[in-house]
């Protein structure tokens, strides 16, 4: 298989039509290739996020990564913007969804996409991924350890009004969930309580939870990147989309 | 984990960002992930302009949450001191 690929910034339609900035890493090699849309993290759309979108073209996989904090900051720095964003309240969910959902449009119209979908998300970024296989059609979804996907209703605001886990019923594709046994949010608890829920709605998921393991282990330079977790976290994913987006 | 709670104060006063100095509307605090720093949690707080301007325009910093505390401590003994509610008085 061919590794090469080619990676850019582009500008996609996302929520209400705007015009949104998102890192567009795809395959070079011949025939049909499924896309991913990849959901940053809280700190932003970053270097290592496009790091992750470029690890999946290697691979054969179209990834789109949508600066979520576009709105709040054009042209910005990752960090002034996720500043800039943190400062107004947060990224609704409402439209992070329909940023994500301009991102699946786009990949679906790439010449030598297979019409195959997934959507990945980290941290904050895996909360939302659990929200948009939730509402939109698409093939796969990954949460990797995002956070308050199981909360109280004192814990909803005007931008996030509604608890993923309430959301479960209309999840439309298979979920592989990535998660750290010492994680505090989501912790075992949470993890349990999706397993649960996703049990009783019939759905078909996978999770691994990996003892000793924290909060954004895949974070090779944050603190809680594990080794082993990350390794096998990284096999897990390869084997859940290349059986889901083929 | 991420956590949403944010919480913004006016305040008023100036900071010295990368251009120089500027006049400051509000400070944003947070604990959650930091950009920079080492621990995986940090107290960060954004002092900025309070408008919609250059988002670049802002001071950031990003603290243990030990010298988070140190530091809140130090403020307040600070404007608790004899000298300072003189001078504050009124």
């Amino acid at each position: 298989m061919s590794d090469a690929m080619q990676a850019e910034t582009i500008t996609i339609a996302g929520h209400g039509g705007d015009e949104i900035e998102a890192y567009l890493a795809r395959p070079l090699g011949e025939g049909t290739h499924p896309g991913v849309v990849v959901i940053h993290h809280m700190p932003g759309y970053d270097r290592e996020t496009k790091e992750i979108a470029r690890t999946f073209a290697v691979r054969g996989y179209a990834a789109l990564c949508p600066n979520l904090f576009h709105r709040y900051a054009p042209g910005a720095k990752s960090g002034d913007a996720a500043a800039a964003a943190r400062a107004a309240g947060g990224v609704p969910d409402e439209q992070c969804v329909g940023d994500v959902s301009g991102a699946v449009a786009h990949l679906k119209g790439l010449a030598d996409a297979n019409g195959k979908v997934g959507v990945i998300g980290y941290c904050s970024g895996g909360r939302q991924t659990y929200i948009v296989a939730c509402t939109l059609d698409v093939d796969a979804a990954v949460d990797c350890y995002g956070g308050g996907v199981v909360v109280g209703a004192d814990q909803l605001t005007p931008e996030r009004p509604v608890a993923p886990i309430d959301m479960t019923p209309k999840l439309s594709c298979a979920l592989l969930g990535l998660f750290g046994a010492e994680d505090a949010n989501p912790s075992p608890e949470h993890v349990a309580r999706m397993e649960a829920e996703l049990t009783a709605n019939a759905k078909t998921f996978e999770f691994h939870s990996y003892e000793g393991a924290g909060h954004a282990f895949f974070s090779v330079d944050r603190p809680n990147f594990n080794l082993e977790a990350a390794k096998d976290g990284w096999k897990q994913i390869w084997a859940f989309f290349g059986t889901h987006l083929s | 984990m991420c956590t949403y709670l944010t919480s913004t104060a006016p305040v008023a006063g100036s900071a010295l960002g990368a251009d120089g100095w500027f006049a400051l509307g509000q400070a944003v605090v947070y604990f959650d992930h930091p950009q920079d720093a080492a621990p995986e949690h940090a107290l960060c707080i954004d002092f900025r302009p309070g408008d919609d301007s250059d988002p670049s325009r802002r001071v950031a910093v990003e603290l243990d949450a030990a010298s988070a505390r140190s530091l809140a401590a130090q403020i307040l003994a600070t404007l608790d001191s004899e000298e300072v509610r003189v001078l504050t008085a009124g």
